[in-house]
């Protein structure tokens, strides 16, 4: 699956699964370039069908729900939705 | 039209026109109007991609009879504007919101997930024997009104009529 990467501060391998009509998608990503850590993104919605049912399969692992936005943080700590204070806190700010 | 084509004037028009409609039935849009006017424009990107301006913040799989329950308005709008003050995206907000009584949190996807979502429960249909006309409910907003087919739009919140179900 092909990823988008945003240069930045290493804060261990972090992935943003998101859709690019999701208003809270957008939130988050602009908080990860605002705490200017490294970061790869995703926008499901725009993946041809056979990479967005791998995506869906992977996001649905660590959310069920198969929600938006995902974040990923070392393959297993996982912040389902715009959660800004949980994630400035898995980034220690 | 294509994404490409959308224009800050469709958004706006289709902003006025959600506005309208909203405040007509009793809703709320998002008073933030820079938020609110991207999730019009996703929206529209739904609408030219889909066919039906699925929920911008859901993943749409561009079939409409899946997707029936994430059109917009989608069917979970009233419980979580009951419950959070907000829809899922955030598109409408309700008085307390509005009012800055309260302010907004994350709302968790109420929808079941994509295993639960084909064993999807009809509702239990009284049984109409007694009734001159069959009761439709709109799945949106809960409006019933008794007559032989369901309404084109919902009179309260402009679903279509694909979004009724015979109630009684």
């Amino acid at each position: 699956m092909k990823m988008e990467h945003v240069d930045g501060r290493d804060a261990g391998k972090v992935v943003l699964f998101a859709l690019s009509t999701c208003g809270w998608c957008g939130k988050t990503k602009g908080l990860l370039k605002e705490l200017g850590i490294a970061f790869d993104f995703v926008y499901v919605d725009l993946l041809p069908p056979e990479e967005m049912d791998n995506a869906i399969a992977t996001i649905e692992k660590y959310n069920p729900a198969g929600s938006f936005p995902t974040l990923l943080i070392d393959d297993k700590n996982v912040i389902i939705g715009f959660r800004e204070e949980e994630i400035r806190g898995a980034f220690g700010k | 039209m294509t994404t490409a084509d959308i224009s800050d004037d469709d958004v706006e028009k289709q902003f006025q026109v959600l506005d309208s409609e909203a405040r007509s039935g009793g809703y709320h849009l998002n008073p933030d109007l820079e938020f609110t006017k991207k999730l019009v424009h996703g929206l529209l990107v739904n609408e030219s991609r889909y066919g039906y301006p699925a929920c911008p913040c859901r993943l749409s799989r561009s079939i409409k009879a899946e997707d029936l329950d994430i059109i917009c308005p989608c069917n979970y709008r009233d419980p979580d504007l009951d419950q959070y003050g907000a829809c899922y995206c955030a598109l409408y907000v309700s008085d307390a919101i509005l009012s800055k009584k309260k302010s907004l949190i994350p709302v968790p996807d109420r929808r079941p997930p994509r295993s639960e979502r084909n064993s999807r429960k009809t509702i239990h249909t009284i049984s109409s024997g007694s009734l001159s006309y069959p009761v439709w409910r709109c799945r949106v907003c809960g409006y019933l009104c008794a007559r032989e087919e369901a309404p084109l739009v919902c009179p309260v919140c402009k679903a279509k009529k694909e979004r009724f179900e015979r109630f009684m």
